[in-house]
């Protein structure tokens, strides 16, 4: 069929690319929704939101170019930088303890005299396929003030009553725990998806050798999984800083009139983008905002590649 | 698996290296007393949050703020129910979820199936520029797309539609990645080449011989995407507006808000979102699982 369409195009191919292209028009079909789907709902979108950052708009009426003049605003814009704090804040406290758990939890389950592993690996897995919302809703009552299981049980060791979701100084620990809550299962099934392609038999000639397990840990495990922990750390730092979905739902809600709560300790840049595009109609530079969300996404992403991406062998 | 590795090892252990595994307390019967109490509790710690909303859902506020907070089933769960369905209109949001999530679901599969197949059977000039490229799209941060996708819906007139819940992801990067590894490392050839002998057309070979033997790969993909759509929640909140149209997700945000809402309700709502994947899950959580690591371990 292929051979066919080429012999029924009439001028002669100019190159040997061109004829391979014209025999192979079928793949170019199959792949083509991902490329037309992109370029509208990915690309364009892009490059839109780019000029869009340089307008003032409401949404309705005509855009108005105001150059760079939201950018410079956002620079000295506290709230705005707050969100960045408390984003980040966010990444530290919640997504690198995170790694670091499953990473570990990934060691020991993969150790080979641990029975059960097919059980453990579905228990810690469960927590990501609920709904970020559902969730939220649980640990609100979870975590009630006075009444919520989680004091109660802290009350047993004297600690507390701890304020979780009202006061500032607790709210991103909050927000933290959550997410370790719901990731670290994930995480870990993929640093253990990455560790059962280890060869076994490294582990049993270090361990013939006399090496302990802490040994084995930084000189077998850590060197051959740094691809995988690498691919995972970047796309955590890119999931992290866009986090929206347990802060909006654990600090006041969607219809808050003051998202990110008491002293907005928990309104992290993703959700603001959100208040100051569709709640407050500035569009042009919430815009902005997103596009410096979106750099330093990829200065972090980049600054991590260049420190850790590097081989150690090389 | 695991059992031959045990019985393999720990003969080798013992006789090789009594003295240092002594010395590594982690193998020692103490050791692997606390390792596997660790395991266990952080186990049920995981396991917490669930329990919780199902005893939760069946009590009224009056029992859930008492101290101490019941841990056992309560009676209030029709109490619950109907409050539930007199807040908001869960059975219609759920069947919206529904319907969204599995419309989106059969069209992935198709178009990822597809692309998948192209990139691993066919050999076309540019296909690993193209591959690499649709690679790197899974790195870029969506960030920046999302007020400009509201305007270009607003312009498509799809707001308060389901077309953007349905339409933009259905030919994505990692399913068409997915698809691939799968077609590329599972399908042989001569496959293929019996049916074009025989004169098929290269849509038929994709549909009558590729589609048939790909299913377990179709399955994974298919858990994953229905979730990932089913538990969607930023996209929709921003497009519906009319009640009528909300997902679930979106219905329960509501509640949050609602001043006075009964916890239990509350609770009970999001049992109703969380419930009916996690069934699932705990049905086939090899296709689950097996689906969420390909992209990150292979990709890296």
């Amino acid at each position: 069929m292929a051979t066919l369409v080429a012999g029924q195009t009439a001028p002669p191919p100019r190159s040997k690319f061109w004829r391979d292209v014209r025999r192979n028009l079928w793949p170019y079909v199959f792949i083509s929704p991902f490329y037309l789907l992109y370029a509208v709902f990915g690309i364009f979108p892009l490059l839109y939101g780019l000029w869009l950052s340089f307008h003032t708009w409401d949404g309705i009426s005509p855009m108005e170019w105001v150059g760079a003049e939201n950018y410079s605003t956002l620079l000295f814009d506290d709230i705005w930088w707050k969100t960045i704090y408390n984003t980040v804040w966010l990444f530290f406290g919640a997504t690198v303890p995170q790694l670091t758990i499953a990473l570990i939890l990934a060691f020991i389950i993969n150790t080979p005299y641990i029975r059960g592993k097919d059980i453990f690996r579905a228990a810690y897995f469960m927590p990501i396929v609920a709904s970020a919302v559902a969730v939220a809703l649980i640990f609100n009552s979870l975590f009630g003030e006075r009444y919520g299981i989680l004091n109660h049980a802290l009350s047993y060791v004297g600690l507390g009553p701890i304020d979780w979701l009202g006061s500032r100084h607790w709210l991103k620990p909050s927000i933290a725990l959550v997410t370790i809550w719901q990731w670290t299962g994930y995480t870990m099934v993929i640093y253990l998806a990455g560790l059962q392609s280890i060869n076994p038999e490294l582990y049993e000639a270090a361990r013939v050798d006399g090496a302990l397990t802490r040994h084995i840990f930084r000189h077998i495990t850590l060197p051959l999984l740094r691809p995988v922990i690498l691919f995972q750390v970047i796309l955590s730092i890119i999931g992290a800083m866009q986090n929206f979905d347990i802060p909006v739902m654990l600090a006041g809600g969607t219809q808050s009139s003051a998202p990110g709560g008491t002293d907005r300790a928990g309104l992290v840049s993703m959700v603001l983008i959100y208040w100051t595009a569709f709640k407050y109609t500035q569009f042009g530079y919430a815009a902005a905002m997103a596009f410096v969300l979106f750099v330093l996404i990829v200065l972090f992403s980049f600054l991590y590649n260049r420190w850790q991406g590097r081989n150690p062998t090389d | 698996m695991a059992t031959t590795q045990v019985a393999t090892s720990k003969p080798l252990v013992v006789q090789s290296s009594s003295q240092v595994q002594r010395r590594d307390r982690l193998s020692g019967p103490i050791g692997m007393f606390l390792l596997y109490a660790m395991l266990i509790g952080l186990a049920l710690l995981t396991a917490f949050p669930f329990y919780y909303m199902l005893v939760t859902s069946t009590h009224r506020s009056a029992t859930i703020l008492r101290i101490p907070p019941p841990l056992w089933f309560g009676d209030a769960l029709v109490q619950n129910y109907t409050d539930l369905i007199s807040a908001l209109p869960f059975w219609n949001a759920f069947a919206n979820s529904t319907a969204i999530a599995a419309i989106h679901t059969v069209l992935v599969l198709f178009f990822c199936s597809l692309a998948g197949y192209a990139f691993a059977k066919y050999r076309f000039p540019g296909r690993e520029g193209l591959f690499a490229f649709l690679l790197a799209t899974l790195m870029v941060p969506g960030v920046i797309g999302l007020i400009p996708s509201f305007v270009i819906m607003r312009w498509l007139g799809w707001i308060d539609t389901w077309y953007p819940l349905i339409v933009p992801g259905i030919a994505n990067a990692f399913g068409i990645f997915w698809m691939r590894q799968y077609i590329d490392s599972a399908i042989p050839n001569d496959l293929m080449d019996a049916a074009r002998i025989d004169g098929a057309h290269e849509f038929r070979i994709y549909w009558n011989v590729i589609v048939p033997v790909i299913a377990p790969a179709l399955a994974a993909l298919a858990i994953l995407t229905f979730m990932g759509k089913w538990n969607d929640f930023q996209w929709p909140l921003l497009i519906l507006k009319e009640e009528a149209k909300y997902t679930l997700p979106v219905a329960l945000s509501t509640l949050r808000s609602l001043r006075g809402t009964e916890i239990g309700v509350q609770i009970l709502g999001a049992t109703g979102a969380v419930l009916p994947i996690l069934i699932v899950f705990l049905l086939a959580s090899r296709q689950f699982i097996a689906g969420i690591t390909a992209g990150a371990v292979k990709g890296g």
